[in-house]
């Protein structure tokens, strides 16, 4: 009979694929996003890394400030750097940090949810006043400072964007468990002698893990703009080339006064892109796999 | 002979909605005189509570509604909307089930029931009209000034009843008003529908899926079945010798404490009422009928007379075997 | 039938602390003995405690005095013994839908006891044995569902089949079927009394309503406010009811036929303010129409608690808790 559990697992699977489908703004969200992650995994057949040094320009007969008709599909930067290939290198970055930068945060995020929120008392009060404190503080002071004491690197603006952006999930998760908590079926579990290690598995998780991954496409755009800010702010990686650090080097060689459009707005559509397009990913996961939404189709006749 | 207070032929309601076209009411006709009163029985879905919300239009847009539901001989169906709010609350009102819901959690009740009243006439002493519901319904005029959480269920429903009675209707219609009571606070809150009915002279319809209630409270009673009236009689007729298999189960689900012949028997039907969008062929019971037989498949039979003031909807009455 | 006690409350009490710091007495000392192989109903109105008592029986709420006995020793609540202990006990939910997780099959569902218990023995077997037994033949064709596949009568029986794949000594059933359909409800209680008959077990069905008692009970236990007011076999006590308040509740309800309604002024009171003396006499009808003073009880009504007796002239194992008996 356990195979036809699965089949009917396979079936539910492929139903929620369908209902995905019928979604139109989710389908264009993750065409557009594979084509990021495509290019993000092709980048060094697409464009050359050689060209994002900034190197003396006698090294490389690149003009400075050439306009898309002059030089390569986009031109070339202050520095003579072709833009194709920087804003080509800028979506790895993008996407690196945008989806570790989630991980960690999801991770944290649903482990204090739970625990808050399964275990209760003691354990919850102090973990619901910590994710208080954070959702309290402003973001970017926070991760000004966290990013100033822990020096400039790709792996550290990982780290202060995924500890500063879990409070949110932890929040959503830790309702979450609260309500599957007083449902009746973990009471019948508890009345069928069942530990709390078996209710945690087999129901609360179960339960919230929809949520968690709904949530965490949804988590990826924010963690991509606070990339971009933090790199405008001058507090990204100098040695790798995001597109908050076009932005940010675009802005203080002064393109926008000289009207250097093709410099800027790349990296400014990119990020705009991308997160819209996770933003309806996420939209639309969200309506195939929200337990809450789902329950009501299955019950309601 | 007087004309019927209410007299609703034919009504057949049809929702359409996401979930596809639901025949909620399937042509069903009853007649109300003033002062009587008429029990509507029947199950989660057989569409009694359409028929209640139906007597004022209470419809979700977009729903179909053919048939006649002739107040004093004015079709409800076919009025203006002014005329519609003019007869909603002054001539007909409703007290629907669930007390908590219905009432605004964060308005004082006296508040509540004032709103009524203003609707309608806009130069009555409000203040004394609702010391004057609330005393007769048995709640102390001073009450007034609570929030509904400060009642207890049973007061709550005894508001609701005031709210109904604060245009001073001529027909109530009481949807399941003491389904989610104690018994208890039920046979209170019985006892003062049927001290107002008696002293206001008003009409009554009162829908439940409880029988046995109905035997108690009303002098008729219809049941419904997938849409349609399937027996109608006086309630104890009803009650205690149904015609119809489906009226009999119903009631068998009610035993009668103190005779034997129900202890350690419990009867039920087997399965649950249809859905109303994918009824059974024929007489839409027969999948569950005790006694059913081959034609019933085919068949469906209108209402016929079984006896004295009373008729069924079953081949068996048509054949004169029940 | 046997009259050994297989699951008893000795003056049980459990308390909850409610808003404003008062104390909810919600069970308020009370003895109780479910016998082997009986069906118990314990009825009473909403808030009288019954739930909390059944809970309490269970294993689910821990008492604040008193114990539950089980084959004549106390349960014990640490994590190994409960384990145990529930698989002897089992518990039937009012609302079925809300008692089976919608992402569980049928079979998932009912086979989450035998993993959690770690029956030795076929899975696959036990669950068929058990959705038979509870009337989902054949057992294949509701394995793979879902609950929003299934009737509500059916939710009830697969709630039903989980219980008894433990092969439990007792079944808990707390309003088994109030949820359900009326035409639906006689299914589920034949099935209840075919378990009693054919699997051995003992019921104590906790519920509002005196007609599912008369209908599968061999004894009722009426709760008022904490207490049991009056206990005896169930032809005895709905034929002969002695406690007033078991009269007054019988009075009202529409399926006796020739009894004087008896109103009862206002409604249960709050179990955070359980009156003095005998709990039900700000109610009671003997109180109110002079019959206590004339009894020249009235005094003792209102100020002595008083515990179950046996009744003077009733049947053996009627009892009730009324001075003026």
């Amino acid at each position: 009979m356990s195979t036809v559990a699965w089949a009917r697992r396979r079936r539910a699977l492929r139903q929620g694929i369908a209902e995905y489908r019928r979604d139109r703004e989710g389908l264009v969200g993750i065409v557009v996003l594979g084509l990021f992650v495509l290019v993000a995994c092709s980048a060094s057949l697409l464009a050359e890394a050689e060209n994002l040094r900034a190197i003396t320009a006698d090294e490389r007969d690149y003009p400075r400030w050439a306009s898309p008709g002059e030089l390569g599909p986009l031109g070339t930067d202050s520095l003579g750097r072709p833009v194709w290939d920087q804003l080509v290198y800028g979506s790895q970055v993008s996407l690196l940090v945008g989806v570790a930068a989630t991980l960690i945060a999801i991770v944290i995020g649903t482990v204090v949810g739970v625990v808050g929120g399964f275990f209760g008392g003691w354990a919850d009060a102090a973990l619901a006043r910590l994710t208080e404190w954070f959702l309290v503080i402003p973001f970017l002071p926070l991760a000004i400072v966290l990013a100033a004491v822990l020096g400039p690197s790709l792996r550290n603006i990982v780290l202060v964007i995924g500890i500063t952006s879990w409070p949110v999930t932890a929040r959503l998760i830790r309702s979450q468990v609260l309500t599957i908590k007083e449902r009746l079926y973990v009471e019948r579990a508890r009345a069928l002698g069942a530990s709390g290690a078996h209710i945690l598995g087999r129901h609360v998780l179960p339960s919230v893990m929809p949520l968690v991954i709904a949530n965490a496409t949804l988590t990826v755009p924010v963690a991509i703009l606070s990339e971009t800010a933090l790199a405008f702010l001058g507090l990204g990686d100098p040695t790798r080339v995001s597109w908050g650090s076009m932005l940010e080097d675009s802005f203080s060689a002064g393109a926008l006064g000289r009207e250097a459009w093709w410099w800027y707005l790349p990296p400014g559509l990119c990020v705009i892109a991308v997160v819209l397009s996770f933003t309806l990913v996420g939209r639309a996961l969200e309506g195939v796999l929200d337990p809450r939404l789902r329950d009501v189709h299955a019950v309601g006749r | 002979m007087t004309a019927p207070l209410l007299r609703v032929r034919d009504l057949r309601v049809t929702y359409r909605g996401e979930r596809g076209i639901v025949p909620a009411v399937r042509g069903v006709s009853f007649e109300l005189d003033e002062g009587e009163t008429l029990g509507l029985a029947g199950e989660s879905g057989c569409g009694k509570s359409t028929v209640a919300n139906a007597l004022l239009r209470l419809l979700p847009r977009g729903t179909e509604v053919s048939g006649e539901v002739l107040l004093d001989g004015e079709d409800v169906l076919a009025m203006k909307p002014g005329r519609l709010r003019a007869v909603r609350w002054t001539e007909v009102a409703i007290v629907f089930q669930g007390a908590l819901h219905s009432l605004n959690p964060v308005q004082r009740i006296g508040g509540q029931i004032a709103e009524a009243i203003e609707l309608h006439d806009r130069e009555a002493d409000a203040r004394a009209r609702v010391a004057e519901l609330l005393e007769l319904v048995g709640i102390p005029a001073r009450r007034a000034a609570d929030f509904p959480h400060q009642l207890s269920g049973g007061q709550r429903q005894r508001v609701l009843i005031a709210l109904a009675l604060a245009c001073t209707p001529r027909l109530l219609v009481a949807d399941e008003p003491t389904t989610a009571l104690d018994v208890t606070v039920q046979a209170q809150v019985l006892e003062l529908l049927e001290r107002l009915q008696r002293e206001l002279g008003l009409s009554m319809l009162f829908i439940t899926h409880d029988l046995a209630t109905l035997s108690y409270v009303c002098r008729r009673t219809a049941v419904m079945y997938a849409g349609r009236i399937v027996e109608e009689g006086p309630s104890e007729d009803v009650f205690r010798r149904a015609a119809h298999p489906y009226a009999a189960a119903l009631a068998a689900a009610f035993p009668v404490i103190g005779d034997p012949s129900f202890r350690k028997r419990p009867a039920g039907l087997s399965g649950d009422p249809p859905d109303p969008r994918a009824l059974p062929s024929g007489c839409p019971f027969h999948p569950r009928c005790p006694v059913a037989e081959p034609e019933c498949a085919r068949v469906e039979v209108e209402l016929w007379p079984a006896g004295e003031a009373r008729r069924a909807a079953c081949v068996r009455v048509l054949g004169g075997r029940s | 039938m046997s009259a050994e006690p297989l699951l008893e409350a000795r003056s049980l009490h459990v308390r909850f602390r409610g808003r404003g710091g008062l104390v909810a007495r919600a069970v308020d000392g009370v003895d109780l003995e479910v016998r082997r192989g009986e069906v118990l109903a314990l009825v009473g109105e909403s808030g009288c405690g019954k739930t909390t008592l059944a809970r309490a029986l269970l294993g689910l709420e821990r008492p604040a005095e008193g114990e539950v006995r089980f084959e004549g020793a106390p349960i014990r609540y640490d994590q190994r013994f409960l384990r145990s202990y529930r698989r002897q006990v089992q518990l039937v939910f009012q609302d079925p839908t809300g008692a089976l997780n919608p992402r569980q099959t049928v079979y998932e569902a009912v086979a989450e006891g035998i993993r959690i218990q770690r029956l030795p023995g076929d899975e696959e077997e036990r669950v068929a044995r058990a959705l038979a037994r509870s009337g989902l033949r054949p057992p294949e064709r509701f394995a793979s569902l879902y609950p929003y596949e299934l009737s509500g009568g059916q939710r009830q029986r697969v709630v039903i089949a989980g219980a008894m794949a433990l092969e439990p000594a007792v079944l808990v059933a707390d309003e088994p079927v109030s949820s359900l359909d009326a035409s639906v409800r006689g299914e589920i209680l034949a099935l209840m009394l075919e378990l009693v008959r054919e699997a051995g077990v003992t019921i104590l069905v906790v519920t509002h309503d005196l007609g599912l008692a008369w209908t599968v009970a061999d004894r009722i236990a009426v709760m008022y406010l904490g207490r049991i007011v009056e206990e005896g076999p169930a032809e005895e006590l709905l034929a002969r009811p002695r406690h007033p308040y078991t009269r007054a509740l019988l009075s009202v309800v529409p399926e006796v036929a020739g009894m004087e309604p008896q109103l009862l002024v206002g409604e249960a009171p709050d179990p955070a303010r359980i009156p003095s003396g005998c709990r039900f006499h700000p109610r009671c009808p003997l109180l109110a129409s002079g019959e206590a003073a004339r009894l020249g009880i009235e005094e003792r009504c209102r100020t002595e608690d008083l515990g179950l007796a046996p009744v003077r002239g009733a049947a053996a194992g009627h009892h009730a808790a009324c001075h003026a008996l």
